[in-house]
């Protein structure tokens, strides 16, 4: 299938799904004078910022544990690479603009003003070498989220148009297209239709009125489409009523990563207008971790109110499903070690639920040395994986990875985020690895008891 | 009456009264400063009640590193428990310094021998050398460091440093001595709010925050 988008041609057939390199590349967008594009940076880093961002800001003492704990400085040994120095010109900043000692600062100009060219020379450290993971928050001892500053950060930069090339185009297209990897509405109609008619699966999609409004990544629908396979086997099993809505299944949320608030409002407002036009008490995410971290936590925020239904992360709705005698398993019978998608656990808390799954599957679960709260990124998260002059540096973090994997001796690497998927097939295709990550929903699929079929 | 002493009653009198109020002041401004701003309802659907509990356990449990995080870092956070524990010490356990606490706060309690303390204060100088050291040599520290850091650090160092010598009376008369240990300690609380130094009262509000953050997720903190 070739892509439907001509400007920012995807690459289909790789370990990775993501625009195709870019020559050249736009790392900078829009035509604007340096000091308006600098303004725009400042109040897009500041138009959000509250009492606990400011706290934040106000509290580093600059210990320097982030980095030891952050696996780019880990690998790389360089020292800018320290989480709390990627923000150093946000830093500069908010004490200048913001702080309670802001007017102090700036009468004896004792914070510089900040450049574009500083803002274009942080850009690899804001987006490229930061899949904001958050392990730097779990060890600061004053508390400090880091990752969610990072976060600021890329409003700001996204506000003055100093993304990175291949999120920006991808963002561009899901605003475009509804689906920012080529997995617009008549994209899934056919896929649904012809995964229905090769495995002889029912896939609702566009009922009216629906108990569970199912969403799915791009990243399933393009690259692991057995993916829905499971999720309609499972659902059929658990006897649920459940629908795809074409108007909004797009669980992604890749305007998060870039810092574009607008497009990531957009992309949770049409998940949750179709949840509700469909009288949904149940809105499930699918194997996608920020996505959780977009809709589960921030969704009710942008959309200004609490939701009125449920948000749940697939894993979570099958360890439901399990505890209600809705699923029975057949063993697996191997031993597994299990990879903890950071937005769904560290950042999600979401720890117990895939435990509990894998647990019902019967496996040897083998945890890694650092794992639930304070396990080590895959190296894809926070939109690195799209951004290919990233690959060298993602390929050094992902040696931690595989390390970590190798030393639990487990026969099987599961995880339950098709972001961290890819990541790992293309560290597994690049490293030559024998090791390939399992999808938790489909590794359930797989096993569902026969006897009702 | 000398002018020597006319220093140790500036440094007794005015001088403290003014480190006290800007202390105060200081702290008050920079604390509300950051409170005034926007804190907006987390609408999210939480997944456990009364997350603030998780924030304030996060106060205690942030004051020693996870198991996981030990092999890079535990060295160094050691020594620096060494520096805070044993400057918490002199600064609690000297009778000198408890009266004036009493004089200004009304609260007292024993003194400890001032053998312990004066060995306290020569950990705590040995360990502040040693960071500072650290500091100036680790790629990682002198990328981030600023003047905050190094003023901050003289600013700790001279009191210690000062008291000891007092004393001891090496290097001057006692009074003269005393009069500047005080000085430099009334430079050190006058410059607490404005610097790094406020962590003493920060760590409180940035761990409080993220715990209940975290643990309203049902997340770890």
């Amino acid at each position: 299938m070739t892509s439907t988008d001509t400007q920012f041609p995807l690459e289909l057939n790789q370990p990775r799904l993501s625009i195709q390199k870019p020559e050249p590349r736009y790392d900078k967008q829009g035509e604007m004078a340096d000091t308006e594009r600098l303004d725009r940076a400042m109040r897009g880093f500041v138009k959000d910022f509250g009492a606990t961002a400011a706290l934040y800001m106000e509290s580093c003492v600059h210990c320097g544990q982030c980095a030891e704990v952050c696996q780019y400085y880990v690998q790389t040994g360089d020292p800018r690479y320290t989480p709390i120095w990627k923000l150093e010109p946000f830093k500069q900043a908010y004490k200048r603009e913001v702080g309670p000692f802001a007017p102090f600062f700036r009468l004896f100009n004792l914070k510089r003003r900040v450049t574009v060219q500083e803002l274009e020379d942080w850009q690899d450290l804001i987006y490229d070498s930061c899949t904001q993971c958050g392990r730097c928050t779990m060890v600061c001892p004053m508390g400090i989220d880091i990752a969610s500053l990072v976060g600021l950060a890329r409003h700001g930069m996204a506000a003055a148009g100093l993304v990175p090339h291949e999120l920006w185009a991808t963002v561009e297209r899901a605003k475009r297209e509804g689906s920012p990897l080529g997995a617009t509405p008549a994209v899934l109609k056919d896929r649904i239709a012809w995964l229905e008619d090769e495995h002889g699966v029912e896939i609702p999609l566009d009922r009216e009125r629906a108990d569970v409004l199912m969403t799915i990544s791009s990243i399933e629908v393009m690259k692991y489409p057995q993916s829905i396979v499971a999720l309609a086997r499972i659902m059929k099993r658990m006897g649920a009523s459940w629908t795809f809505r074409s108007e909004g299944y797009e669980a992604t949320n890749f305007s998060m990563f870039a810092g574009d608030q607008q497009g990531q409002r957009e992309a949770s407002l049409k998940l949750i207008e179709a949840a509700i036009a469909v009288g949904a008490r149940t809105l499930i995410l699918p194997e996608c971790g920020h996505a959780y971290q977009a809709l589960r936590w921030q969704g009710a925020n942008l959309y200004g109110k609490p939701l009125p239904f449920r948000v749940l992360q697939i894993a979570e709705y099958l360890a439901e499903g399990i505890r209600q005698g809705k699923l029975q398993l057949q063993p697996v019978q191997n031993s597994a070690t299990f990879h903890d998608p950071c937005q769904i656990v560290r950042r999600g808390g979401a720890t117990e639920a895939p435990r509990e799954v894998l647990h019902a599957l019967g496996v040897d679960l083998r945890e890694m040395d650092a794992h639930g709260a304070y396990n080590w990124c895959c190296g894809g998260g926070g939109g690195v994986v799209t951004i290919h002059r990233a690959d060298p540096l993602r390929y050094k973090t992902y040696q931690i990875k595989m390390q970590q994997v190798e030393d639990t001796g487990a026969e099987m690497l599961v995880s339950t985020c098709s972001n961290c998927r890819q990541t790992f097939d293309d560290g597994q295709a690049h490293f030559h690895w024998d090791k390939t990550a399992q999808s938790l929903l489909e590794l359930v699929a797989d096993h569902l008891v026969t006897e009702q079929e | 009456m000398s002018t020597e002493t006319d220093l140790l009653d500036f440094a007794r009198g005015p001088a403290l009264e003014a480190a006290l109020i800007i202390l105060v002041f200081g702290m008050f401004w920079r604390l509300v400063g950051v409170l005034v701003l926007r804190r907006p309802r987390d609408l999210s659907e939480p997944r456990v009640r009364h997350a603030w509990l998780g924030g304030i356990r996060t106060i205690f449990t942030r004051m020693w590193p996870r198991r996981e995080f030990r092999p890079r870092i535990l060295h160094w956070e050691a020594v620096s428990y060494v520096f805070h524990f044993s400057l918490a010490l002199v600064i609690l356990g000297l009778l000198p310094h408890i009266l004036l606490i009493r004089d200004i706060t009304g609260l007292s309690w024993p003194g400890l021998p001032t053998g312990v303390i004066t060995f306290a204060a020569g950990v705590a100088l040995i360990s502040l050398l040693a960071l500072l050291a650290h500091r100036a040599t680790h790629p990682v520290l002198r990328q981030i460091s600023n003047f905050d850091d190094y003023f901050s650090w003289l600013l700790v160092f001279t009191p210690l440093l000062t008291g000891l010598m007092a004393y001891y009376h090496l290097g001057g008369r006692y009074e003269d001595l005393l009069a500047v240990h005080m000085l430099s300690a009334e430079l050190l609380l006058a410059w607490l709010p404005f610097s790094k130094l406020a962590h003493t009262v920060l760590f409180l509000f940035s761990r409080g925050v993220t715990g209940t953050i975290y643990s309203r997720r049902g997340a770890q903190t």
